[in-house]
């Protein structure tokens, strides 16, 4: 006669797996560029485009990004979301702005949080900069750049946009 | 069936620890190599597919950030097995089978100097009854390889002569990361690192990627004079549990071996993925394959072991001993999971 028991539906097994990382040529090269507030994008060698952060290769090319250009920490809004719940390793007080910023100069975009303003007032076609961490606490991060806020400046019309991502 | 061939193959320089380029950097050039040697534009290559796992890189979808490499504008149809780039090309092989494209560039990368590679390999095993008691790559293979011994199924010096003949092999292989004459006397005097394992039987930690382009007959034979054929491919599975297996043979590989078609002709060389020495007189013995054949030109796993493209590397360096006359039937095999759990077969000719 068997014993009624609970079934067992659930058990813990905890799991770590540690890695030294690191980042290649071109993704130091910007990390290293983030150390000395400076914003490195990196440039196509064939068709021109700027990727920030680049990881090495143009995705349209597949050619190699072998040049830098340091680019502006101003930029434009091209998407935005206000998140309301939270997420796991993400340590911002709830509700924030999240946005996608194409920073002047460059052919890819770049997120960053949005503050200094309400969430009704953020659009796409934005004019943003970025606001810095003292320049003590700089790391080899882009958590260097605490926020961008906004720019008393026109936006930049939606079909000046359009192709960027 | 369509015919198809290899008709490029190129790998990185295998080392034990890539640290100035990422895998985007790394895959870079051998992609261009091997569309540059296919000869087909690369826009004109049908399909896409890689091999990696996110568990090397420790972040997720670090296969998307690779196709960077590749090109993908105008939008490309591309795919990913979270497996070893054999099984990428078998995907690719299918889809020309189907019909549904007549060309394919397969890449395969991994950097498993960044982590724990024995350990992180137990994440593979069963997560309720296995993987919490911690058993890493090397202790799992000396299980089975305690299993042989016991069976008389080999001996230690037998271990020991597969991973001397191996980096010997390997001394012509420019791209190998472990070569050299190593006298089995002296490895057997070795001390055990897990035993019955000694250094010499376990392979090296390896980064590194290779990438292969393949085409329908049709194709190939356009841009190529000497096709490497794939006249045949298949892959088996074994039970994830290794208390149920028994772990001194392969039947997996045996089964994929006969439906790839291994003993309808004289095979020349076999290129064994096995990581550890004892595993690949399981395999020869598995595939039936003669003592004439020359195992593992290139050096075999045992002397470079790039996790995640070890695999394809055996079918490459096939189809290079095939392109270069120096065998004209070969049989290459891919591995994954611990202790030969999955294993892939593919005759190639020329």
């Amino acid at each position: 006669m068997s014993e009624e028991r609970e079934p067992v539906t659930q058990i813990i097994t905890p799991v770590r797996v540690a890695y030294t990382y690191t980042p290649g040529i071109a993704s130091e090269r910007f990390l290293r560029g983030c150390k000395e507030g400076k914003l490195l994008g990196g440039v196509c060698d064939a068709c021109g485009r700027v990727y920030i952060p680049s990881r090495g290769a143009c995705p349209r090319c597949a050619a190699p990004t072998s040049k830098f250009k340091e680019l502006s920490d101003q930029g434009t809004i091209i998407t935005f979301c206000i998140v309301r719940v939270p997420a796991a390793n993400i340590d911002v007080e709830l509700p924030y702005c999240t946005a996608n910023i194409l920073l002047d100069g460059a052919d890819l975009s770049f997120t960053g949080l949005i503050q200094g303003c309400s969430f009704e007032e953020v659009r796409i076609g934005m004019r943003v900069q970025a606001v810095w961490k003292p320049e003590s606490e700089w790391d080899y991060s882009v958590g260097n750049i605490e926020h961008f806020h906004p720019l008393d400046e026109p936006d930049i019309p939606f079909k000046d946009l359009k192709g960027y991502s | 069936m369509r015919d198809v061939a290899v008709l490029s193959y190129a790998q990185t320089p295998y080392v034990r620890t890539e640290r100035v380029r990422n895998e985007v950097e790394m895959l870079m050039p051998i992609i261009d190599e091997v569309v540059k040697k296919a000869g087909i534009p690369r826009q004109e290559i049908g399909f896409t597919c890689s091999g990696s796992t996110d568990y090397l890189a420790g972040q997720s979808f670090s296969f998307v950030m690779a196709v960077d490499a590749v090109g993908a504008w105008p939008p490309i149809m591309e795919s990913h097995v979270e497996m070893d780039g054999a099984w990428a090309l078998y995907e690719a092989w299918i889809k020309i089978q189907c019909g549904e494209v007549d060309s394919a560039l397969i890449f395969s990368f991994g950097r498993s100097s960044m982590g724990e590679t024995a350990e992180t390999m137990t994440l593979q095993t069963d997560p309720y009854t296995m993987a919490p008691l911690g058993p890493d790559s090397i202790s799992m293979a000396a299980l089975q390889a305690r299993c042989g011994l016991d069976a008389g199924l080999f001996s230690e010096r037998d271990m020991a002569e597969v991973a001397a003949r191996n980096r010997r092999n390997a001394l012509t292989n420019p791209e190998a990361q472990l070569a050299g004459e190593f006298d089995v006397e002296a490895l057997l005097a070795a001390p055990y690192r897990v035993s019955p394992l000694r250094d010499h039987d376990c392979p090296p930690i390896t980064d590194g990627a290779a990438a292969m382009v393949i085409a329908a007959a049709d194709v190939a034979r356009d841009v190529s004079d000497k096709p490497v054929w794939i006249r045949g491919i298949d892959h088996r599975l074994d039970c994830h549990q290794l208390g149920s297996r028994d772990l001194t043979k392969s039947p997996s590989t045996r089964l994929a071996g006969e439906h790839a078609g291994v003993s309808s002709g004289k095979i020349d060389i076999a290129e064994l993925h096995a990581p550890f020495s004892h595993q690949e007189i399981i395999l020869k013995n598995a595939l039936g394959l003669d003592d004439d054949v020359r195992i593992n030109p290139s050096g075999g796993a045992l002397a470079a072991n790039p996790i995640m493209s070890a695999g394809l590397a055996r079918i490459g360096e096939a189809s290079r001993q095939i392109s270069g006359g120096a065998a004209s039937r070969a049989v290459a095999h891919a591995t994954s999971g611990p202790c030969l759990q999955q294993n892939l077969v593919c005759v190639l000719e020329g």
